[in-house]
């Protein structure tokens, strides 16, 4: 071979060492996928091939109404945090840097760095305040919950995609006679929108899969897909539960390859 | 007689900073530009050119003075309200929207019916010979393509007048040559003041009927590319715009006596004392040895370029001259190191300026 610079992909055991850790990640997922397709109650002998978990998780009243709850929430945090990001984000991209600019980072993505443990009791201690105060036990304390965590997930690709962006582009626009608003509306907004999306997807998997500060937060009734799930294991273990995750990581999988599809397009 | 003023700038200033930070961009200039003419704005780096044109697209607002378009007072105005557009160094183009869509932005922001935009996207798609590509995204572009759909775009419009920043650095040489015709053809054929900043020389005097020479944030001179080039101001202008000699020398009755001792016959505007005389390449001549009323000087270099011959002449005392000489008129075998020859100076070629 003609190219000799170093690389790791030569060293001797890279790729058993690469296998072993691929075995690693995937193997519990694989064995997920697998045991939900279990004829069997069991979720760790095999009991021949059968489709019955899917139905009978679909026609568990629980099952539905938890999975509800989830999707609204997720839905409403990802539209919330990505429209607070999207303003975070042009924000810190549309000024001069300023002494402050590290730390506005910091606050922005400040969820990604605290303990989940330690805003979960701090939502607990405010919302039941708020609570006692309102009377109020909807589920807008948990969207506004979720919202905030997600913020950085939507904040960062928006961003990324906001700093690659050409500021002449919106100088452009005002001298072919744009108002501020048209430069936002004809040219900022097209060009951050695959950044948009990818932010509200990440945000949306973020919200639909949290457990901690959701168990803190809810109220009585208001359990979520993650949270239902995790009081079944405690109860009884049954593979209803790999179907239902099976079902999330199909999800999973087709919003994040959507992400993925979205931020290597580039303009 | 008076001619229409396009655009003119009152004492404009711009300070960038604050306190000891503050930078004087742009140092009180003021200059009208002619309507329907060609205007260049030329200059090093930092001479302040950029910042002028920038206050005429009211994308910053001068610290103090005004800008006048048209007569009408638009210091303030915000950039879209303004007849003016520009066509951007870095093109700027809209990347999501096709070659059509971005030369009709303007008129569609200016709330045009879709009928009228799609014949002025046409008209200037022919304009600047780019039917073919209409359907086409920017990136799809070559540089030189880009740098038509950028022009196209600033001009469907109709502005009052055109400003273009630096438009032609990203291109080849043999681009930039077609493209500076390209823009003067353009100029010519719409009628609409082009307002053209550039820190090549060459450029300016080819297209422009009009240079500014700029430096430090001031305007040196002001004429058309003949009289700047023929008649500099000062030491600067006459060696940013093309090659000069420059000698020094002493105002002696109505003729200068250069340090080497040689008199030469100048036009010494009334100064007296020491001076600087600036005599350009192509304007030296060369003759045999001993000719009269010739400089006496010594062959030190010369250098062949193909079209020219630059021959670097050395006076009496060592002052050095370079003489740009046609090669076919110096002959096959040309001048040797070390030769003997004398020089002289095309009738007013001589010019005395500031230092």
């Amino acid at each position: 071979m003609a190219d000799t610079r170093f690389s790791v992909s030569r060293l001797p055991g890279f790729s058993t060492i690469a296998v072993g850790v691929f075995i690693i990640l995937y193997l519990p997922i694989l064995m997920l996928v697998i045991y939900s397709f279990n004829g069997g109650n069991s979720i760790a002998v095999w009991e021949g091939f059968s489709l019955q978990w899917y139905p009978k998780a679909w026609n568990n009243e629980q099952v539905r109404d938890v999975t509800m709850r989830s999707l609204t929430i997720a839905s409403a945090a990802a539209l919330i945090s990505t429209t607070v990001a999207l303003m975070a984000a042009l924000g810190t991209t549309r000024r001069k840097q300023t002494k402050g600019q590290t730390f506005v980072y910091l606050m922005i993505n400040q969820p990604l760095m605290v303990p989940e443990i330690v805003t979960a009791v701090a939502l607990l201690i405010v919302f039941a305040a708020i609570k006692v105060a309102t009377g109020y036990q909807g589920l807008g304390y948990l969207i506004l919950a979720h919202s905030a965590f997600c913020i950085p997930f939507a904040y960062l690709p928006i961003r990324a995609r906001l700093e690659g962006m050409d500021l002449t582009l919106e100088t452009a626009a005002g001298d072919l006679y744009a108002t501020p608003w048209q430069t936002f509306r004809h040219v900022t907004l097209p060009i951050v929108m695959p950044g948009a999306i990818a932010g509200l997807m990440l945000a949306f998997v973020t919200s639909l899969d949290d457990v901690i500060i959701t168990l803190f937060v809810k109220s009585a009734g208001q359990d979520t897909l993650p949270t239902y799930m995790l009081a079944q294991i405690r109860r009884s273990v049954s593979a209803e539960v790999n179907a239902i995750s099976t079902l999330l990581l199909v999800l999973t999988v087709i919003l994040l390859t959507g992400f993925f599809l979205l931020t290597r397009k580039r303009t | 007689m008076t001619t229409a003023i396009a655009v003119e700038a009152q004492s404009a200033r711009k300070d960038y900073g604050s306190g000891q930070f503050a930078v004087r961009a742009l140092d009180d200039v003021s200059v009208r530009i002619e309507k329907g003419s060609f205007f260049t704005l030329l200059g090093p780096s930092g001479c302040g050119k950029t910042t002028l044109l920038r206050l005429i697209a009211g994308f910053e607002t001068p610290s103090a003075g005004k800008i006048l378009l048209g007569g009408r007072d638009i210091t303030y105005d915000p950039p879209n309200k303004r007849p003016v557009n520009t066509v951007f160094q870095s093109y700027a183009l809209f990347p999501h929207l096709t070659v059509a869509q971005n030369i009709g932005f303007g008129l569609q922001m200016l709330g045009r019916p879709k009928r009228e935009i799609a014949a002025a996207v046409d008209k200037m798609l022919a304009l600047v010979q780019l039917e073919d590509f209409a359907g086409r995204k920017p990136q799809q572009l070559s540089g030189g393509q880009q740098q038509r759909v950028a022009l196209a775009r600033a001009l469907a419009p109709e502005p009052e007048v055109l400003l273009l920043d630096e438009p032609l650095s990203a291109l080849d040489l043999k681009l930039r040559k077609e493209m500076q015709r390209e823009l003067k053809r353009l100029q010519t054929e719409t009628g609409i003041t082009f307002i053209f900043v550039t820190h090549d020389q060459e450029e300016a005097l080819t297209m422009s009927d009009r240079i500014a020479v700029m430096r430090k944030g001031n305007i040196l001179q002001i004429g058309a590319p003949r009289e700047i080039y023929n008649h500099p101001k000062d030491r600067f202008v006459a060696d940013f715009i093309g090659e000069t000699n420059f000698l020094s020398g002493t105002v002696e009755e109505g003729a200068i006596r250069l340090t080497s001792g040689d008199l030469v016959e100048a036009p010494t505007q009334g100064r007296s004392g020491k001076v600087t005389l600036a005599v350009r390449p192509e304007q030296v001549r060369i003759s045999g040895a001993g000719d009269p009323g010739s400089l006496a000087a010594t062959v030190a270099d010369s250098v062949y370029f193909g079209t020219d011959t630059h021959c670097h002449l050395r006076l009496a005392d060592g002052t050095e001259i370079v003489a740009r000489l046609q090669s076919a008129a110096s002959g096959e075998a040309g001048l040797a190191r070390g030769d003997q020859v004398s020089l002289r100076f095309e009738a007013g070629a001589a010019q005395v300026v500031d230092e």
